[in-house]
């Protein structure tokens, strides 16, 4: 299948600071992909990275092989009028209704009349379950609400590509569930190609058809492949340390490691298989 | 939208074919429903409505909502819609979609009947009023805790604000005075002129920074600058709950917060105003010798001679009570504040406007006591 987003060599840094480097990987067409990562290991920066909001330092992001960063200001609006973003808190316009709320793109980017628009609101809406909500403020709203409030905004042009930015941090269980079935129902009825980061192990698992696993330690990625094969087949401790709530720290024949930690645990030398 | 997209035709009996071709996405636009409907009320037979798709047809959600919205037009006339002739696609994402809601009225805009607006209008002033004396009562309180050595706040944060509220405020405060004295020397000089009296602008000047225009100038500064950023910087603090955290920790946030507040302004708006009666002064100096050919030495004699020390006290007084004004508004709309961005500008600005009614309202009643007093 061919890939929508690919990733090239990218460095990210916040001033002199190194947050991640040599970062590659494919997103493809119609899939889920998960970047996930413990906290601070720098998922949100390389969303940020991929959005459009902040620069690289070095590397590529490919969208359908145009290159987004080299591109100019013009071209990459272009390109991300193809994203849809639901960030962390829902990131509302809280003077704005919710039917406001998903109006403004479309008022900006579509050729539909005043009726036409508050129908494809009432429909944005009732796909994320809050048909009926129109007139609500955010702040009407509980945090689960508002989050699919966000998605129903962050799906108004019906976008090829939708960024979700820790989709469940936050929300009761029963919630979450109900978000992550969402992103299942997108993925399946509009088509698109969905990009996931979160540390939340049971979303991984459910929505995720591809992952990669961030590590703040070595600043690169240390796994990449299906959640559920990461789980089983493994061989790094830190992966099944992270996918299994640190509950199995160590994979059989594992490398085990401890980077700016007290304790070192080194292996012999006839006892490093990897 | 053009209607070349949609062609009707009725070769079946009783059966309206609604041709799709073109563009149908959100980006081209869509025919309008009513094209269907005059066709609908001109063939009163027509008892289903079926579709094909042009090769060219491209759709995304926008005619998934044309659909819906024909889907409930449809049903109150009772026209069957068969849905055969779209693609797979478009029936998958049909049946995905809820069925239209019935829109919720939120509680706020719900028409309350005149009689029950007027009554919780009064109730609202009557809870307005006990919140002001319970906040009132709150710093009053922490005060006198603070009186008694008992008051808990972080000193650091209070020379942090008394910097941001004097130090910080000194150019702003010298450029303001420095014109306030300027334009009262031009005034003053059109109309001593006429007297051979420039002399006097020494007076004008003087008396006017001293006794009132240093304070209140001051003043609307300040709560233009400082008192806005009260409120912004407490609203922020309710909206993230910080508030309630010193509250869960056992910590008075009024002690906390507000106090350190109040009491670096109440210090600092005296001094701001006393630096800027000289600053007017300063400025009328300049204009009256440079500019009005005065002599300065002349000038400066006049002006201590003119100006009382009772002038002085009164200016500082104001300042003081300009000082308490200007905080609790600050403070009080900061912590009434709403948990949404739009609340944190509603208190600033709401800040702001209180602070100044407020110093308007101190000054006339000040300078009518003044009056009864002989001052």
């Amino acid at each position: 299948m061919e890939a929508v987003i690919e990733v090239k060599d990218l460095d990210l840094v916040y001033d002199d600071f190194v947050v991640m480097r040599g970062l590659n990987f494919n997103v493809k067409k119609g899939e889920i992909f998960i970047i996930m990562g413990g906290s601070g290991c720098g998922k949100s920066t390389l969303l940020k990275t991929m959005i459009g909001l902040k620069p690289p330092q070095k590397g590529k992001v490919l969208y359908n092989g145009l290159s987004f960063w080299d591109e100019d200001e013009q071209a990459r609006q272009n390109i991300m009028r193809r994203f849809g973003v639901l960030y962390q808190g829902g990131a509302l316009w809280s003077s704005l209704t919710l039917g406001e709320n998903v109006a403004l793109p479309l008022q900006l980017y579509s050729n539909l009349s005043d009726l036409q628009i508050q129908d494809v609101v009432s429909l944005k809406l009732g796909l994320v379950g809050l048909g009926g909500y129109a007139d609500f403020y955010p702040a009407e709203l509980s945090g689960g609400m508002r989050k699919r409030a966000g998605l129903a905004r962050a799906i108004a042009l019906d976008p090829n590509i939708i960024f979700f930015d820790e989709p469940s941090a936050g929300l009761d269980p029963l919630s979450a569930k109900m978000l992550d079935d969402l992103i299942l129902e997108l993925r399946d009825n509009l088509g698109a190609t969905i990009v996931v980061v979160t540390h939340e192990l049971a979303s991984i698992f459910a929505v995720g058809d591809n992952a990669m696993l961030l590590d703040a330690d070595t600043k690169t990625a240390i796994a990449q492949g299906s959640p559920k094969d990461l789980l089983t087949n493994s061989k790094d401790s830190r992966v099944v340390k992270f996918l299994t709530r640190g509950e199995k720290q160590d994979a059989p024949g594992a490398n085990r490691y401890s980077a700016g930690g007290v304790f070192v645990h080194k292996e012999p030398d006839n006892e490093k298989s990897q | 939208m053009s209607s070349e997209k949609l062609t009707f035709d009725y070769s079946k009996s009783k059966t309206l074919q609604l041709k799709l071709s073109g563009d149908w996405q959100l980006s081209a636009g869509l025919p309008s429903l009513n094209e269907v409907l005059a066709q609908i009320d001109s063939h009163l037979d027509i008892i289903e409505i079926s579709f094909v798709m042009a090769k060219d047809f491209k759709w995304d959600s926008a005619f998934i909502s044309f659909l819906l919205k024909l889907s409930s037009i449809s049903k109150q006339k009772n026209i069957q819609l068969i849905v055969q002739g779209l693609s797979s696609q478009v029936e998958k994402l049909l049946k995905f979609t809820p069925l239209q809601a019935e829109r919720i009225i939120p509680h706020k805009i719900i028409e309350e009947p005149f009689f029950d607006r007027i009554g919780s209008r009064v109730i609202r002033v009557k809870d307005t009023l006990l919140s002001v004396l319970n906040f009132l009562g709150d710093i009053v309180l922490a005060f006198k805790r603070f009186v008694c050595g008992k008051a808990f706040f972080r000193k650091d944060d209070f020379f942090a604000i008394l910097q941001r509220c004097g130090v910080d405020a000194l150019g702003l405060v010298s450029l303001i005075s420095i014109l306030v004295g300027v334009i009262l020397a031009f005034i003053g000089a059109i109309q001593l002129k006429m007297f051979g009296a420039q002399i006097y602008i020494a007076d004008i000047v003087g008396i006017a920074m001293v006794r009132v225009m240093g304070a209140i100038m001051t003043a609307i500064l300040i709560s233009g600058r400082t008192g806005a950023s009260f409120a912004a910087e407490l609203g922020i603090m309710q909206s993230n709950e910080e508030i309630d955290a010193l509250k869960t920790l056992g910590v008075s946030p009024a002690e906390f917060l507000i106090m350190p507040r109040v009491l670096a302004l109440v210090i600092m708006m005296p001094l701001l105003t006393l630096y800027a009666d000289l600053m007017g002064i300063l400025g009328g100096f300049i204009i009256s010798t440079g500019v009005l050919g005065l002599n300065p030495v002349e000038y400066f004699n006049h002006t201590i001679t003119a100006v009382k020390l009772s002038n002085l006290w009164l200016g500082l007084i104001q300042s003081f009570v300009f000082g308490i004004i200007i905080a609790i508004a600050g403070c009080y709309r900061g912590m009434q504040c709403e948990r949404s961005s739009a609340g944190v500008g509603e208190a600033t600005t709401s800040a702001v406007v209180t602070a100044i009614t407020g110093i308007v309202i101190a000054t006339a009643i000040i300078t009518f006591i003044c009056q009864i007093i002989g001052v």
